[in-house]
């Protein structure tokens, strides 16, 4: 699931030093979103990954990948729209854990299957691991609002499309 | 052999007889050489970077080939930068080569140091730094193949000063190009081409709007072909110039901003419009919903980006104007429109171009004797502005790659270097520039260029003492408050075309006109000026403003019997 006009596409790229700039230059000059972007090796050692979430209208996103197509070093691109993918996001959340609301901490961590990565009983403060797709980040995000979040890190998409078909 | 040397022998098996540039200090290995007068490449000095990028430019479109220019590390590479985006814009096959700081002092901020990749990113069809001297000779192979194939545009090859001085140790050239990110060569789509067949034939109101797809791919006889065949009128954009002899009835002159009336009414009423090497620019479409409002589209196009990217296109061919032209010349079948013919030429004869002769001299005039006294034939370089247009509008195009303008870009100062690189490429051919005041005091120091290397043009100056486009908008849309457009009176151009061991003439009389343009003409050991001083209030007609439709078009006004 994602939200209205939110695109998932993977963008196969030579790996070359300022690909990178390549494609973020040409997102930012045409006035594309980046929602996220996820930069990987992947099975072959000269192509890299770019995983892009972005927002746009089917004409939009028609434009972005044909313009993406344009760039030299981009050797294919596959959009995720309307697949079905495996997605995942990670997230690292630093809470202020006391001695009243760490067990409930630690509980909603055990149902959203998250985990804690790390405890500094000396800061009462804890380290909390997800992994996932986007719903079930933002969820769990949404969820430990209420307590006192210190620091938040969480990465850009990443995705494959189910069965043997490359993607 | 160094990086420097492959460099340069790999430029020759590329064709490459003549560079534009300037030196300095992390080109040195490369003037080196370019020295050695064993390689067969001439290299013309300019007087600043952005003339050798122009000049290159005027070259490429003048013949179809790659135009290359040179300039060393930071201020020579950053001075390319107008060119590089006046090539990107117009599509013109371009190899910028810079001289860079040596890769150990890259991102030092080193003396001359700029990161002209990173500069040039957006404007550029691609880019190479080279970083091992054993690859210039591919990345130069990569970098003409990308420059002139598919939509052709600029590359820019960047090499480091130690990169271009370390040895090396096998000089590879790849016999072939592969690269797996690009594939220009699109054949059209016989689904898409019977498509378009299908609604050319129910089409009663056609109209063919081509532009510098059609110039580039040199595809004027597959056009002609076509529009004779099944009877279409065809439209010129400023790109387009010249892929059909203006004097040939089907031809309506240029559409869009400054086209003329019955060309913007033809699209106005069309029911078919076949748009092919065009990208539907707003200086042609104007508010984009109100454009061709009745018209179904066929587009076709080498870049699959500018399909539906302005319009929406009811056929799209991806593919060379050449090759799909040849297509529907042959599979559609041949038709007559004569009412729609006879209305546009009703609508020509109420409106023609025409301009206002009342006794003073006119641009316009200037232009029109010029084109008759060439029979058409002329190169012609233009500048950007009012002068520009007039050209475009009054001088009789023949043929393709006639008319060498900045089209997309608009960059004043194009003209002077762009028609000298029209020369070097065509010393037999007349080559004119036409000009204004405000263009040619951009770049005027390459009538140096024009001297040194003994390339006589012709230039027609239009003096209007003032940046008159600008004016022009004041005076119709900015409420009459003249800011920042006056070009007074300096320099005096006979002295300066004097200066540069040109001749230089002034014409301030409608009557003095051709016999200047006829010295001019026969004059040929030495570059040729004529200043034309004409009023400020002549304007360029018709005109739709800006983002706005045909219904907005200001026409000539009429003089009063």
């Amino acid at each position: 699931m994602s939200l209205p006009n939110q695109h998932t596409i993977s963008v196969m790229v030579e790996n070359r030093p300022g690909v990178l700039a390549r494609v973020s230059g040409l997102f930012a000059r045409r006035g594309f979103n980046i929602n996220s972007l996820a930069v990987s090796a992947t099975e072959d050692p000269e192509i890299s990954r770019m995983t892009v979430v972005t927002t746009g209208d089917t004409r939009e996103l028609e434009q972005i990948i044909k313009q993406l197509n344009k760039l030299i070093d981009v050797i294919t691109i596959y959009d995720h729209t309307d697949e079905n993918l495996i997605e995942r996001e990670i997230a690292l959340i630093k809470v202020h854990a006391t001695v009243e609301n760490r067990s409930e901490i630690m509980q909603l961590t055990t149902v959203f299957r998250a985990e804690i990565v790390n405890i500094t009983p000396s800061d009462e403060t804890m380290i909390i691991e997800i992994t996932g797709d986007q719903n079930r980040v933002d969820a769990f995000l949404e969820t430990l609002a209420k307590f006192d979040v210190l620091e938040l890190v969480r990465t850009g998409k990443i995705a494959l499309v189910r069965g043997a078909r490359a993607t | 052999m160094n990086g420097a040397e492959a460099l340069v022998k790999a430029l020759k098996l590329e064709g490459v007889d003549v560079i534009f540039g300037i030196s300095g200090g992390a080109a040195l290995p490369i003037y080196h050489a370019l020295g050695d007068p064993e390689n067969g490449i001439t290299h013309m000095l300019v007087r600043h970077e952005q003339a050798a990028a122009h000049m290159a430019e005027g070259f490429a479109k003048a013949t179809g080939r790659v135009g290359v220019c040179l300039a060393t590390s930071g201020p020579g590479a950053t001075n390319l930068v107008t060119g590089i985006a006046d090539a990107i814009l117009d599509s013109v096959p371009m190899v910028a080569i810079t001289g860079q700081v040596p890769t150990t002092a890259i991102g030092s901020d080193a003396f001359q140091e700029s990161d002209i990749v990173g500069v040039t990113m957006p404007i550029v069809k691609h880019s190479f730094q080279a970083r091992n001297a054993n690859d210039i000779p591919r990345l130069v192979r990569e970098a003409f193949y990308i420059a002139s194939t598919g939509r052709p545009g600029p590359v820019l090859i960047d090499v480091p000063r130690d990169v271009a001085q370390a040895p090396v140790d096998k000089f590879v050239s790849p016999k072939e190009v592969k690269i797996r990110g690009y594939n220009p060569n699109t054949k059209p789509d016989l689904s898409e081409l019977e498509q378009a067949v299908e609604l050319i034939r129910h089409a009663e109101k056609p109209v063919l709007y081509v532009g510098g797809g059609v110039v580039s791919t040199e595809a004027h006889k597959e056009l002609l072909a076509l529009a004779e065949k099944t009877d279409i009128p065809v439209t010129t954009t400023l790109m387009g110039r010249g892929a059909i002899d203006d004097g040939h009835p089907l031809s309506m002159n240029m559409p869009g901003m400054h086209g003329t009336a019955y060309a913007n009414w033809a699209i106005r009423d069309a029911d078919l419009l076949i748009a092919v090497g065009v990208r539907f620019d707003d200086r042609v479409t104007g508010n984009l919903k109100k454009f061709a409002r009745n018209a179904k589209v066929i587009h076709v196009e080498i870049d699959p980006a500018e399909v539906h990217k302005n319009r929406v296109a009811e056929v799209s061919i991806i593919a060379d104007a050449k090759d799909a032209l040849r297509e529907l010349a042959e599979l559609c079948p041949e038709k007559k429109h004569d009412g729609w013919r006879r209305q546009i030429a009703q609508w020509r004869e109420e409106q023609p171009l025409f301009y206002d002769k009342n006794g003073e001299l006119k641009p316009q005039q200037v232009i029109e004797e010029l084109s008759e006294l060439t029979d058409g034939q002329a190169l012609m370089a233009t500048d950007v502005g009012q002068h520009q247009m007039w050209a475009a509008q009054f001088y009789h195009f023949r043929r393709p790659r006639q008319l060498l303008t900045s089209g997309g870009l608009g960059t004043m100062g194009f003209g002077l270097p762009a028609a000298l690189g029209a020369k070097v490429a065509f010393p037999q051919q007349e080559v004119w520039l036409i000009t204004g005041d405000g263009s040619f005091q951009m770049n005027l120091q390459e009538l140096a260029t024009s001297r040194v290397y003994n390339l006589p043009i012709k230039i027609a100056l239009m003096n209007n003492h003032s940046l008159g486009m600008v004016r022009q908008w004041q005076t119709l849309f900015y409420d009459q408050r003249y800011s920042g457009i006056e070009l007074p009176d300096v320099p005096d151009y006979v002295k300066l075309a004097d200066a540069y061991g040109c001749l230089g003439l002034r014409v301030t009389k409608p009557e003095d006109v051709r016999p200047a343009l006829e010295q001019a003409r026969a004059t040929n050991d030495r570059t040729v000026l004529i200043e034309f001083i004409h009023d400020a209030d002549e304007h360029v007609y018709p005109m739709i403003p800006s983002g706005q439709s045909v219904e907005d078009m200001r026409l000539q006004p009429r003089k009063r019997a």
